[in-house]
């Protein structure tokens, strides 16, 4: 990357979104702003949403009602003769080439070394070519601390291992806005140091916008600008991870973070 | 009862080779059809298009709920008396209706097969998949269909054993098969023991490697995620 063209990440805007599961509204008229760069630690309790707010971004789950700008551009509707319609199929393509996700259970393709796991998409969507995605492919390998494992299936890898692969493997796309649901959750607890290092120095770079939903308190208030309290598919209050963890105003946060720290 | 005859059984063993030919010709050209368009037909299957889907799932539950023969005699038999369909389609040499039936019919079968592997690529790769933004194509070519084809092929390999032995009835439609040799024979020469034992052995000769192929293809290893 050219020094003189830092990336900064882009914005998120979600207005009044709002996403069902049948009877069950996951997502209630939802606002949230992320400013490009920041990094948001979204918290709450277990089905009050957070995976769904990342999935709806993500277009994994499509939204029922409301809109999501991503750098000022809808992500599911378009302008037409000045109306707002719903999206094709190419132009969510098109914004989500600014978003990628890492998940909790890595999601790597087991078909494929982890050097090719980063390399596939630099090469089918952006139209590198093999020794191009190559050398980038060794670079992220190489920052993640996985140099010495290029050639290794992900079945040969720690699940430490396979989450820093999966996320050199979204890096690889240079997206403005990263993803993270519950990346270290299904990782034996000393493995989980190692993709933390490596989210911080990602959070640290300020290179991009990151949304992530953890457990991680530590973690947490260290590394976010904010942290969002969510509850019930609606924002229940936010702020600095100091005033939040420390001095909340909201006895339900107050209950949910001692529950989650006590364990 | 009559004896075996060893100088008839010789006499008329290069015959019975050469309709061995043709059966094993028309099942390698039919399982070439049967694999193609069965991984056409599983993907159509799980189109969002639902002009696509649904009448994709009423055809291949149709053709698997007719016996071959039938479909054999519609394309040789039927099909001409259609006078609305081009002629090259409407008159199938006896061959090319074979191939077509059996590459059909195994289609239909094939499908599922694909299917059931298809359907057991977890999730996640789905989503990994457009989490990276690749196409629908890449996602297919690059991510699923390589997990999922080594696990459909197992029963692809036992359809393969299956075709071959469907493949004789090829004779109801004027195909010259080991089986139309076979019978051609008896009805000429009034024997019987020596035409269908060799045509036995031929059998024999072919389907136990192909059976060992089919199990080695069982053993493989699938990838762990
Ligand atoms: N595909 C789906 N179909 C139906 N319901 C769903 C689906 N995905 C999520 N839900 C429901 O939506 C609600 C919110 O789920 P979500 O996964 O966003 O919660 P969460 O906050 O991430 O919870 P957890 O901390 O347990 O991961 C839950 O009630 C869940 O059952
Ligand atoms: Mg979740």
């Amino acid at each position: 990357m050219k020094p003189d063209n830092k990336r900064t990440g882009a914005s998120v805007a979600m207005r009044q979104v709002v996403k069902a599961f049948g009877e069950n509204v996951v997502l209630n008229k939802l606002d949230l702003d992320v400013d490009p760069g920041e990094v948001v630690v979204i918290i709450g309790p277990s089905g009050s949403g957070k995976t769904t707010i990342l999935r709806v971004i993500m277009t994994l789950e499509r939204i029922d009602e409301g809109t999501i700008e991503i750098d000022g551009r809808h992500l599911y509707h378009e302008q037409k003769n000045g109306v707002l319609t719903p999206a094709s199929e190419k132009h969510i393509r098109s914004v989500r080439s600014d978003i990628s996700m890492v998940f909790q259970h890595f999601n790597l393709f087991p078909h494929m070394s982890a050097r090719e796991n980063v390399m596939l998409a630099p090469m089918k969507v952006k139209g590198m070519t093999e020794d191009e995605a190559d050398v980038q492919a060794q670079e992220l390998l190489n920052k993640v601390g996985l140099g010495d494992k290029l050639d290794h299936r992900p079945s040969e890898l720690s699940g430490g291992q396979k989450q820093r692969v999966a996320i050199a493997r979204s890096l690889a796309m240079e997206p403005k806005v990263m993803l993270f649901d519950e990346v270290t959750s299904a990782l034996d607890p000393e493995l989980v140091g190692e993709v933390l290092t490596v989210l911080r120095e990602l959070a640290a770079s300020g290179e991009m916008t990151m949304m992530m939903v953890t457990h991680e308190m530590g973690f947490a208030s260290e590394m976010a600008d904010r942290v969002l309290m969510f509850d019930r598919g609606q924002i229940l209050e936010q702020g600095p991870p100091d005033k939040l963890f420390k001095d909340p105003d909201h006895e339900r946060t107050k209950t949910f973070l001692r529950a989650v720290l006590s364990h | 009862m009559t004896r075996w005859d060893w100088d008839y059984a010789w006499e008329i063993t290069p015959g019975l080779i050469q309709g061995m030919l043709t059966t094993i010709l028309a099942t390698l050209l039919g399982i070439t059809v049967a694999v193609i368009l069965g991984l056409f037909l599983a993907i159509g299957r799980r189109s969002d298009r639902k002009w696509i889907s649904y009448p994709l799932a009423w055809i291949i539950e149709f053709i698997r709920s007719t016996p071959l023969l039938i479909q054999l005699f519609f394309l040789f038999y039927a099909l001409p008396l259609i006078t609305f369909i081009p002629e090259p389609i409407r008159f199938l040499s006896p061959l090319t209706a074979l191939v077509v039936g059996l590459g059909v019919h195994y289609a239909c079968y094939c499908s599922e097969a694909y299917r059931a592997g298809i359907n057991s690529v977890d999730k996640g790769q789905w989503e990994a998949s457009t989490s990276l933004n690749l196409k629908m194509t890449t996602t297919w070519r690059s991510v699923i269909l390589p997990q999922a084809i080594p696990r459909a092929l197992p029963p692809l390999g036992n359809y393969f054993v299956g075709m071959f032995k469907d493949a004789p009835q090829g004779s109801a439609i004027t195909v010259a098969g080991v089986l139309f040799v076979a019978r051609a024979l008896q009805s000429a020469d009034f024997r019987t023991v020596e035409p269908y034992t060799i045509a036995g052995i031929l059998f024999l000769i072919v389907s136990i490697p192909a059976a060992i192929f089919v199990r080695s293809l069982e053993r493989r290893t699938f990838y762990e995620t």
